[in-house]
């Protein structure tokens, strides 16, 4: 099982995620350059959290043109598994390949805390392997993270079981209170008609070590794993 | 530029003295140029020559079985074993923050990183030490939020955590706020690089951003006091871009591992100047440069202009001659600009030509380190007296409580700090809010805390005294997450050294700061001076941070300031004896402070310090909180407001203390600590046998705090609210 990392100018999660998939989960991993024009031989794809081109002109509206996106949506397109987190969902969002988009948070800040996601009865292939009822603590760091979605998209979201997560409380109860920068519908991740492109604002990376007395987020990634 | 006649009042606005403009002349013996007068102008200033300081950090101890650097680098190390060493630093950026607080505080994060990562480390975590004005100062809303989001905005893009640090207020900052920022790295022992410039004929290259006009005598303006045209000084503040700077550390941190580079500097305060001279002082050389090869961003700079431009985002570097293509490759990979300058000559002087036309030609020596050192005449402050000496006495200390602890002072730090990415990395064991912060390191199962702390009422009550308490509660704060201190990085922020009775402030610090270091044997490996912290005559008060950085033997996620469970008791550690002289309770009551400072006691701080390490250890204690900032009473609320709704019942009583004192006072040397009751008999033994007072004071409880001997009893909702709102109010 070999993941590839896309490393852009400005991403800053892409060495944690290696960590959490190889020192903690056992996987293989390599960085793919943004500059590549095709991908290695790789089982699937992460694009990592950070700030891709200083998040200039919008959060992933300049990684879209990185040469690599391309490959990756080839890679997509021929039913590869890809994993956007946080600023690797708005690139997803803004290349097309997920739809909606992710507003500045409600607040106007930068959000760093912990918030709690459940999975729910989704198509996203990792939701078969995660207690639908379980609210997982991961995670967010975002400045842009609300999710918008036309009414329609939505509406087709919600019939076609392409919603991953939603913000909950601890308990699991979906409600305003627990949602943190103001997503439509609680969406914290959505994943492609297919389930295979998952994109999520929570970082399941950071919460993957008992060392940081954190674990939620190495089920979340197992899960994601065990899916090729 | 045509050549300019130097006239007095040039000089004048150059910030040099008529002496020191005759020493110019005695040392290079003719009359300087524009270009030249510019260079030493920023060069002696007191931000980078530190005229008035440099008389008295001979009073430091700086040496110890772990340094690897100390003062004098871009910043200290410090072998941490496994073949590891960390590399930190704190500087100030006062001046600019108070003048345009977002890019002020996001270059002031920028700058320090680029400290550490100049010398081969890659940044792992960020603190800050903040301090503002009154909270209810017109400006200290905007200021706030300005410094916030500017320190938020460059460290999150550049995936450093921002892992704790401080936010104070008080009236004495209004006119001059603090934003004193500490980065670490971490290396291994031989991935080092320093900024030497060696090596005959070894290329000099520039790398990094554009050369603007942005940032023109930055360091000078850090050197003055402000008058009420500070505003009109935006124009030297840079502006920086946080995305230039993380391609900048990769890029660096690559073009090391080639092996091509001999030396490496930032380009700081006084930018190209600077490390010029710099590189050529560290290795006994000189340089040629031709600055009509230096990148700009503005058509026509001058000589002067690019030699003075403060502009961020740049480093000079040295590489080994012949393989100067390997090391503009990796800044090709990275897209950044990256051209050789000059090269390194022999004779120690710096020949900087413009388009071919000489501009400067300096002996090194003079400009780097020939500045005056002043020994400025020290005198003692009046010591302040207290606006409202008899306030209506207090019946309802329920209420009392209530207030005190819903004031800014207190309120919840969570909405500045999770407005910081704190866990990026993902080395964050112990997060912002704590005493410390805690992080593992990576490759090894041992584990980093770090803090700042000051407390400046403490500081200008008794200037010494105040330093040897910085230095005692960083420790303190250290022991309570359970670690064993490694170095210092200072701050040392004051008002005008002009002024005898800022300087008599200045000179007690230091030595205070010199003997408690010496005391528990800890290095200060790096720091910065921030003089002119005055505006219009009114000077803040005497605040030397401190950053303390400490080793664990295994980090915990568990063990922190709140209190884990129902039933737990609770003891304090350590003497109280009522102390309200300089405290916030004395604040809040009287509108000042007023009165001595005790004794300090650092023999019974150690030993206090020895015990809650060991307890911890040993996992003998649930929780550890230092006793400082509003005294027992505060620090109670803070553990319970910490904590999932859990309260406690505090059974002991106010011997021989009036309530106030023994609710509010601010001894030095305590912290309370939490602990399953079958560990008492073991906790108490280990107390005396260090001949710590341990005194058991009640037990944590369910949703309440009640204190019976004065009548306190509050709700968790109540404390938790008024906790959450005191600085949200402030923000918001």
């Amino acid at each position: 099982m070999t993941i590839g990392i896309v490393v852009f100018p400005g991403s800053n999660c892409d060495e944690d995620i290696r960590r959490a998939l190889v020192d903690e989960l056992g996987a293989e991993a390599r960085f793919v350059w943004h500059k590549e024009t095709t991908l290695p031989a790789v089982d699937a794809v992460v694009l990592p959290g950070g700030f891709s081109y200083g998040d200039y002109l919008r959060a992933g509206a300049i990684a879209r043109f990185s040469p690599v996106m391309r490959a990756v949506r080839d890679f997509a397109g021929g039913g590869g598994y890809v994993l956007g987190i946080c600023n690797g969902f708005q690139i997803l969002t803004e290349s097309g390949l997920l739809p909606g988009a992710l507003m500045v948070n409600r607040s106007l800040r930068f959000i760093c805390r912990d918030v709690y996601i459940c999975a729910g009865e989704s198509k996203a292939a990792l939701s078969a392997r995660l207690d639908a009822a379980r609210a997982f603590r991961v995670p967010i760091a975002h400045q842009e993270g609300n999710y918008v979605a036309e009414p329609e998209t939505l509406r087709r979201l919600n019939a076609e079981g392409q919603i991953a997560f939603r913000y909950c409380s601890s308990g699991g109860v979906l409600d305003e209170a627990a949602n943190p920068n103001g997503s439509l519908e609680n969406i914290a991740g959505v994943c492609s008609p297919n389930g295979r492109v998952l994109g999520m604002m929570p970082h399941p990376e950071r919460c993957s070590s008992e060392a940081l007395g954190a674990t939620d987020g190495a089920e979340i990634l197992r899960a994601w794993l065990a899916t090729r | 530029m045509a050549p300019e006649t130097i006239t007095p009042a040039l000089i004048e606005d150059h910030g040099l003295t008529p002496d020191e403009y005759q020493q110019i002349l005695a040392a290079i013996g003719e009359e300087p140029t524009l270009s030249e007068l510019g260079i030493f102008s920023v060069m002696w200033s007191e931000h980078c020559s530190y005229k008035s300081s440099r008389a008295y950090f001979k009073h430091f101890p700086t040496k110890g079985p772990r340094v690897l650097q100390g003062p004098g680098e871009n910043a200290g190390i410090i072998d941490i074993g496994e073949g590891l060493c960390v590399v930190f630093k704190m500087e100030s950026h006062n001046h600019p923050s108070f003048i345009e607080p977002f890019q002020g505080a996001a270059t002031g994060v920028g700058g320090i990183m680029r400290d550490i990562f100049t010398m081969g480390a890659r940044p792992i975590a960020s603190l800050n030490s903040l301090h503002f004005g009154a909270p209810e100062h017109p400006r200290t809303k905007y200021l706030v939020n300005g410094v916030v989001r500017g320190i938020a905005h460059y460290g999150n893009c550049m995936g450093v955590p921002m892992v704790g640090g401080e936010v104070h207020f008080d009236a004495c900052y209004n006119g001059n706020i603090l934003v004193n920022a500490f980065c670490l790295g971490i290396a291994r022992h031989d991935e080092i690089f320093k900024g030497k410039a060696t090596g005959l004929g070894n290329p000099v290259i520039y790398v990094g951003s554009k050369t603007g006009r942005d940032g023109i005598h930055g360091a000078t303006m850090a050197s003055e006091a402000f008058d009420d045209a500070a505003q009109e000084r935006r124009p030297t503040v840079q502006v920086g871009d946080p995305f230039t700077e993380k391609l900048l550390l990769e890029a660096c941190l690559e073009v090391m591992r080639t092996g091509a580079v001999v030396g490496i500097q930032d380009m700081g305060a006084a930018g190209l100047t600077c490390s010029t001279f710099e590189m050529a002082s560290r290795g006994g050389t000189g340089m040629e440069i031709e600055l009509g090869r230096v990148p700009t961003r503005a058509a026509k700079m001058s000589a002067y202009e690019i030699l003075l431009s403060e502009s961020q985002e740049r480093m000079l570097l040295v590489a080994a001659k012949g393989r100067e293509d390997e090391v503009l490759a990796v800044f090709q990979k990275w897209d950044l600009d990256a051209v050789v300058i000059g090269h390194v000559t022999d004779g120690e002087r710096v020949r900087i030509r413009h388009h071919g036309e000489t501009v400067v030609d300096l002996p090194v020596h003079p400009v780097c380190d020939g500045a005056p050192i002043y020994e400025r005449p020290q005198g003692q402050m009046q010591p302040p007296t207290l606006p409202n000496p008899h306030p209506e006495p207090i019946h309802d200390a329920n209420r009392a409580l209530l207030e005190f602890f819903g004031t800014p002072i207190f309120g919840d730090r969570s909405v500045v700090y999770e407005q910081y990415d704190h866990m990026v990395q993902t080395n964050t064991v112990v997060r912002p809010g704590a005493d410390a912060a805690v992080l593992r390191i990576p490759g090894s199962t041992r584990g980093l805390a770090l803090t700042t702390d000051v407390n400046a009422r403490f500081c200008r009550l008794d200037p010494y005294k105040g330093a040897v308490l910085a230095v005692a509660e960083a420790a303190r704060n250290l022991a309570c997450v359970g670690a064993e201190p490694l170095g210092v990085t200072d701050c040392l922020n004051f008002g005008n050294p002009q002024n005898p009775g800022v300087m008599g402030q200045f000179v007690q610090a230091v030595k205070g700061i010199g003997d408690a270091c010496r005391f528990f044997r800890i290095p200060v490996v790096s720091g910065n001076v921030s003089f002119y912290n005055e505006t219009e005559g009114t000077q803040i008060y005497p605040t030397p941070t401190i950053a303390m950085v400490g080793l664990v033997d295994e980090p915990r996620a568990d063990v922190s300031g709140a209190f884990v469970r129902a039933g737990d008791r609770i003891a304090i550690l350590g003497s109280s004896r009522g102390g309200l002289p300089g405290s916030l309770y004395q604040l809040w009551r009287h509108g000042g402070i007023s009165g001595g400072l005790p004794a300090v006691d650092l023999e019974a701080e150690r030993r206090v310090q020895m015990v809650v390490r060991q307890a911890i250890g040993d996992r003998w204690v649930t929780a550890a909180h230092d006793l400082s900032d509003g005294g027992m009473a505060v620090a109670l609320l803070e553990m319970a407001v910490r904590s999932a709704q859990l309260g406690c019942s505090i059974l002991s009583q106010p011997e021989g203390l009036t309530w106030e004192e023994w609710l509010f006072g601010e001894d030095h040397g305590r912290v309370l600590i939490t602990y399953h009751g079958e560990n008492e008999e073991r906790l108490f033994e280990l107390a005396e046998q260090f001949r710590v007072p341990f005194e058991a004071i009640g037990r944590v409880d369910e949703g309440r705090v009640m204190i019976p001997a004065v009548r306190v009893d509050l709700e968790w909702s109540a404390i938790h609210e008024v906790w959450r709102a005191g600085l949200r109010r402030v923000i918001e």
